[in-house]
């Protein structure tokens, strides 16, 4: 008997020092973390977009080296997701791949919050095929309708049916999920009515799977962010798109001068306004976050602003302090 | 079709399997069980082999000192689990403390205490050993109607977390505390009793103390499955960066396979590497957990 107390003596010790072992990290963290050399402390919350993420995550990774005692998260609920959180207040910081909707503004506006809007960074859309095809360079939007719109469901399944001159080529399609912001974007910019397309195409929230996908198939075609493209230059292939006025490859300077129409966008965050005047912190880092937009752009990927978008960004949040 | 089968059979017996296979088992139709059986075991075992074989091929070159050490970056070269791996020790930390008196007492008082002949106590059983097998999701959405109800507005921090993978590890430790309660030979309880103990002293003198090996086995197991999950924290707006360090309760924080899943969807390469040498991490936590739990249960489980 005396023997089994003493086994389970020394489990309960073992436990106890893990336990304790657990405690002991605790609290070293919390040393570390709350000792900001003479620097701001306090928090900024982000949640929003899972486009624009990447954006405000490498602009809080960089601000960390200036400011060490900030708190700054990112959560990813999307863009509509983002917006109800901020909306109730319990956000600074809304991470966009779109404008606000109406419906937003009215919830904003219902719980007394006023915003401020900033384009952050710059984002094209590409259409990307198989390296193998060789007869689609260049694609007009009227070509995209045909192919993605909600009406070529089951109808539209070569590429002979998009153009003639085009071979026999089975058509098979890839493309965001309905929760993305890619998604909304796309249907928005080509098929003309948010949400709308055909639903014979394999959808992914994870972009990663259209990649593998049209590089899998000669005949695929799939849409997702530029920066995919030009991390998978040897799997997929990007075309021209013509909004109109001929035909525009995707490339960083067609999507920030507003030539590569329709799939060039902006991505904006929102920014609480009584927030950004009351908490020291989230002034900094927002200061940060523009000043410093095109270092954060390229770290995520991204396509800067033009001069124009900053200084109107840095001129609207100078009137908020006012 | 006989001498194909009999061939078949002289060669699986002559394969380490002799003597296991006897007599009437020699049939062709338990032959025929067998090959079914190793091919399972090959088939599950190669899946899991390859898996990680390949993962620790992708995440070799950043299985180093930084990947402890840093913060989550955009970044790939100076990019870490730090926050993550801090996460989740706090949260598992704070579910062990939830969960593990909570659930050992509810054991006991199933097993020892409570009249079986009642209806609700078998209705709390039978659903207790539902629990078990409910999706994780489930006690994520749980956790968030649970936090919703109670009006707190932040529902990513620690101790929300930890609500949800406490509900997801109680089961598991109810269950396994109950086989260990039932495993203490009855002479013991008896023995106890017949020298004027009180049934609670018995409990908490004897069949607790003798139980605590199967206890703490189905503990670790628990814990280490809550270690691995990722979406019941999702559900509850998990943060997928964070860029401190995690100090309390109310802290904000984010977890090792919230912070693979963030990795592994974004575009950057160098990104996927990072989330592969982090799956190794967790992959070795997980078994150096397990292998605590089978070491204690080897080491101290009484055999009566």
């Amino acid at each position: 008997m005396s023997l089994l107390s003493f086994k389970t003596a020394s489990i309960s010790a073992s436990v106890l020092a893990a336990t304790l072992l657990l405690t002991a990290c605790g609290g070293q963290s919390t040393g570390t973390s709350t000792d900001p050399e003479a620097g701001l402390s306090g928090s900024v919350t982000i949640d929003g977009s899972s486009t624009v993420a990447p954006l405000s995550e490498a602009a809080a990774d960089l601000f960390r080296d200036v400011e060490p005692g900030v708190n700054v998260t990112v959560a990813t609920s999307g863009t509509g997701g983002g917006f109800k959180a901020f909306c109730a207040g319990e956000t600074d910081i809304s991470d966009a791949s779109r404008p606000i909707k109406d419906e937003e503004i009215a919830a904003c506006k219902t719980a007394g919050i006023e915003y401020t809007e900033i384009v952050i960074a710059n984002d094209g859309l590409s259409v990307v095929v198989n390296p193998e095809n060789d007869w689609a360079k260049c694609l007009t939007v009227e070509q995209l309708k045909t192919i993605w719109g909600p009406d070529s469901e089951g109808k539209i399944t070569n590429w002979n049916q998009v153009d003639p001159a085009f071979p026999d080529q089975e058509l098979s399609l890839f493309g965001a999920g309905t929760d993305s912001g890619t998604f909304d974007y796309f249907t928005a910019a080509i098929n003309g009515e948010e949400g709308a397309i055909r639903t014979d195409y394999s959808p992914s929230e994870d972009d990663n799977i259209t990649v593998q996908g049209v590089s899998g198939d000669k005949g695929a075609m799939g849409f997702f962010g530029l920066s995919y493209v030009e991390e998978n230059k040897d799997a997929i292939t990007a075309i021209e798109v013509d909004g109109g006025e001929g035909c525009v490859y995707p490339t960083s300077e067609t999507v920030q001068d507003g030539t590569y129409q329709p799939l060039g966008r902006a991505l904006y965050i929102y920014v609480n306004n009584a927030a950004y005047a009351e908490k020291e912190q989230l002034r900094t880092f927002i200061d940060y976050y523009v000043e410093n937009e095109a270092k954060v752009a390229e770290a995520a990927l991204f396509i800067g602003l033009t001069d124009e978008q900053k200084t109107k960004a840095q001129d609207e949040l100078a009137t908020l302090v006012g | 079709m006989t001498l194909l089968t009999t061939g078949l059979g002289a060669h699986i017996r002559s394969a380490s399997i002799r003597g296991k296979v006897k007599g009437g088992e020699n049939s062709a139709r338990s032959i025929l069980f067998l090959v079914i059986l190793w091919l399972s075991l090959f088939v599950s075992f190669g899946v899991l082999l390859t898996l990680i074989i390949t993962t620790l091929i992708d995440g070799a070159d950043r299985l180093d000192a930084r990947l402890i050490t840093e913060f989550p970056s955009s970044a790939p070269e100076r990019a870490g689990l730090r926050p993550a791996i801090l996460g989740s020790i706090w949260v598992i930390g704070v579910t062990a403390v939830l969960t593990i008196p909570l659930g050992v007492a509810a054991a006991i008082h199933l097993e020892e205490f409570a009249d079986r002949k009642k209806w609700i106590n078998r209705v709390i059983e039978l659903n207790v050993q539902n629990l078990a097998a409910v999706p994780s999701i489930v006690y994520g959405l749980l956790a968030l109607g649970f936090l919703a109800l109670l009006g707190v507005q932040n529902k990513n921090i620690v101790i929300g977390g930890a609500l949800a993978l406490g509900l997801l590890v109680l089961p598991v430790i109810i269950i396994s505390t109950r086989e260990a309660l039932r495993s203490v030979p009855v002479e013991i309880r008896q023995g106890s009793l017949a020298l004027g103990a009180t049934p609670l002293q018995t409990v908490w003198r004897q069949t607790l103390p003798a139980s605590v090996p199967g206890i703490a086995t189905g503990a670790i197991l628990g814990l280490s499955r809550a270690l691995g999950e990722a979406a019941p924290l999702l559900v509850l707006g998990a943060l997928v960066f964070v860029s401190f360090d995690p100090n309390g309760l109310l802290s904000g924080y984010t977890t090792m396979p919230i912070q693979i899943f963030n990795w592994t969807s974004r575009p950057q390469a160098e990104l996927h590497e990072l989330a592969s040498a982090a799956s190794i991490l967790l992959l070795g936590i997980l078994i150096a957990m397990n292998g605590l739990a089978i070491f204690i249960r080897n080491r101290y489980q009484q055999r009566w």
